[in-house]
């Protein structure tokens, strides 16, 4: 059977090796020193603002066309002090409050049905996968026509547009609970309710929490779609109407309010996830 | 008898067609002794084990454990898998009371249980740390902990030291005597390494390969169960026999193929 072949010639003169050197910048998958990260942190915002500055200075351009930091930041001012962008921002936060933890509330037990019971995943999966493929905004007629250009269809938006992505990304995490641990909690004699209620819950948590910090930016980004309807007062509102007036000044505090609001509320479930979920973090 | 398998059949509908993974295996065990099952990768030895679980169905035949078959699974017969299973939000304290309290067992009982055998595995101080602080041995030990919490009538492993180094095995297999001795509890294990069957068990079940069948049922004495029998010649003997057993039926399994 196991006859000794030589090779016919040696791949010898073939192989090149390649020394590896040292490097800071370029560690692959791999921490870099706490300062350096600091700093590129740092840089990230700064870098952007300060060419931005110096486009607007040095070059000579239009405000109309792009208004310089400084010119932003009175406007922003401006708009602060007339409490038209405190109205704005909260008109936004509700909808968006509104429309996500209604599509949370019921997507996550949904979710968490379609990935623990095969059953409710075939009776559910294939429409979801569906609906999940209609762009949310192509909607808007539609909510228009059953419920008007109040509150509701703008809320009914941000609902479908995270209910279904939710519903299957919380479906998605349930899959990752080891088989073997459902059954050792069987043999430890846990029922099915029990097997669902304190191990698969629990096991998938973390993943739950992250799906919705997800879905939490898309519901953001559709708020500013949703007050396309007929809104009086709300960030995406404020953008189109300065649009339409040409305060790109405004255009810009608006988006810049909304990219801070979105940026906390990331940074909240991040932490949320820290203090719930200690035992899934790779780190000890 | 106290756990019985009886002319148990197991086969799977594959789309290749249908596999028999078990034919006629037929078990006697007494009440307190140590088995160990051995078998070739394949053989069917975790098959096996999971219908005495009752984790799944033999296609025919039954198990029966202190003379009542078994339906489905139970904290009747302690399990520890093959892999960790350990639940990883939980500290090894609540991890070992975790099937008692599945069970309705109050809460001062069930600590005083789960921190009993904590003891008996070694791990009391680790009782509030997380799984992912433990190394590989001392998962394993919290396995055998909230298996045995619930005072098992039989205690079912599945390869549980075959991802270990060899000395943390070694002090895994005293510790799984002193276990044996000290508790009287009936354990059937199942490994594919010949030495640890010798060792632990009092008699092994040489399982043949494709389909798996027990080939034969060896009876182990042993003068004692220390380190030192490994270079006792009896201990040579029975391990060579083993081997060729299995040696032999490994060629005939890949024969077929
Ligand atoms: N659910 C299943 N469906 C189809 N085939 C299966 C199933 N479970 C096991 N088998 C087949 O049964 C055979 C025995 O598998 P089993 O896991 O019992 O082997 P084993 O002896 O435990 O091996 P190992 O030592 O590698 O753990 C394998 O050929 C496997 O492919
Ligand atoms: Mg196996």
């Amino acid at each position: 059977m196991s006859q000794s072949v030589n090779p016919p010639r040696s791949i010898q003169p073939y192989i090149k090796t390649q020394p590896m050197q040292p490097t800071v910048f370029w560690r692959l998958a791999e921490d870099i020193p706490k300062p350096l990260y600091t700093a590129l942190m740092i840089a990230s915002i700064v870098v952007p603002v300060l060419l931005w500055w110096l486009v607007t200075t040095v070059g000579n351009i239009d405000p109309k066309f792009l208004p310089s930091p400084g010119q932003v930041l009175e406007a922003f001012g401006r708009l602060w002090g007339t409490r038209e962008l405190l109205k704005d921002t909260v008109a936004s936060l509700w909808r968006v409050g509104m429309g996500f933890l209604l599509a949370a509330a019921l997507s996550i037990p949904v979710g968490v049905l379609m990935g623990s019971f095969a059953s409710i995943r075939a009776l559910l999966e294939p429409l979801f996968a569906l609906i999940r493929y209609m762009p949310a905004p192509a909607f808007i007629p539609l909510l228009i026509l059953y419920l008007g250009i109040g509150e509701e269809p703008k809320i009914t938006l941000i609902f479908i547009g995270v209910f279904f992505f939710n519903s299957l990304m919380v479906m998605d995490t349930v899959k990752f609970v080891p088989k073997e641990l459902i059954e050792a909690t069987y043999m430890l004699g846990g029922n099915r309710l029990e097997t669902l209620t304190q191990v698969i819950l629990p096991h998938v948590l973390p993943g739950i929490i992250d799906a919705c910090r997800i879905n939490l930016a898309a519901a953001w980004q559709l708020v500013i779609v949703s007050e396309l309807i007929a809104a009086n007062e709300g960030l995406g509102r404020r953008i189109s109407v300065a649009g339409r007036f040409l305060r790109t000044d405004e255009i810009f505090v608006g988006l810049i309010v909304i990219g801070v609001i979105g940026l906390l509320f990331d940074l909240l479930f991040q932490y949320l996830l820290r203090v719930t979920c200690n035992w899934a973090n790779q780190k000890r | 008898m106290f756990l019985e398998v009886n002319s148990l059949n197991k086969q799977f509908e594959t789309a290749k067609g249908t596999l028999v993974v078990l034919k006629d295996i037929d078990m006697q065990i007494e009440q307190g002794e140590f088995i160990c099952a051995v078998g070739a990768s394949g053989s069917g030895k975790s098959t096996l084990l999971r219908q005495i679980a009752g984790l799944d169905r033999p296609t025919t035949g039954e198990v029966k454990v202190d003379g009542k078959t078994v339906h489905g699974p139970g904290p009747d017969r302690g399990m520890v898998f093959q892999h960790y299973t350990l639940y990883p939000w939980m500290s090894v304290q609540e991890n070992t009371e975790f099937g008692l309290k599945l069970q309705g067992v109050p809460k001062a009982v069930r600590r005083e249980q789960a921190s009993y055998f904590l003891n008996v595995v070694g791990l009391t101080q680790f009782a509030q740390s997380l799984p992912k602080a433990l190394s590989g041995g001392m998962k394993q030990r919290v396995a055998i902990a909230r298996a045995l919490a619930s005072e098992p009538k039989v205690l079912l492993m599945d390869e549980p030291f075959g991802a270990l180094d060899i000395h943390t095995k070694e002090s895994m297999h005293e510790f799984m005597l002193e276990l044996w001795q000290r508790t009287g509890i009936t354990i059937f294990m199942i490994t594919h390494d010949v030495e640890e069957a010798v060792f632990l068990s009092n008699r092994i079940f040489a399982l043949g390969a494709r389909p798996g069948t027990v080939r034969k049922v060896m009876q182990i004495n042993l003068p004692d169960r220390s380190q030192m029998v490994k270079r006792h010649s009896i201990f040579h003997d029975y391990r060579d026999e083993l081997m060729d057993l299995l040696r032999k039926h490994g060629q005939e399994a890949l024969a077929v193929v």
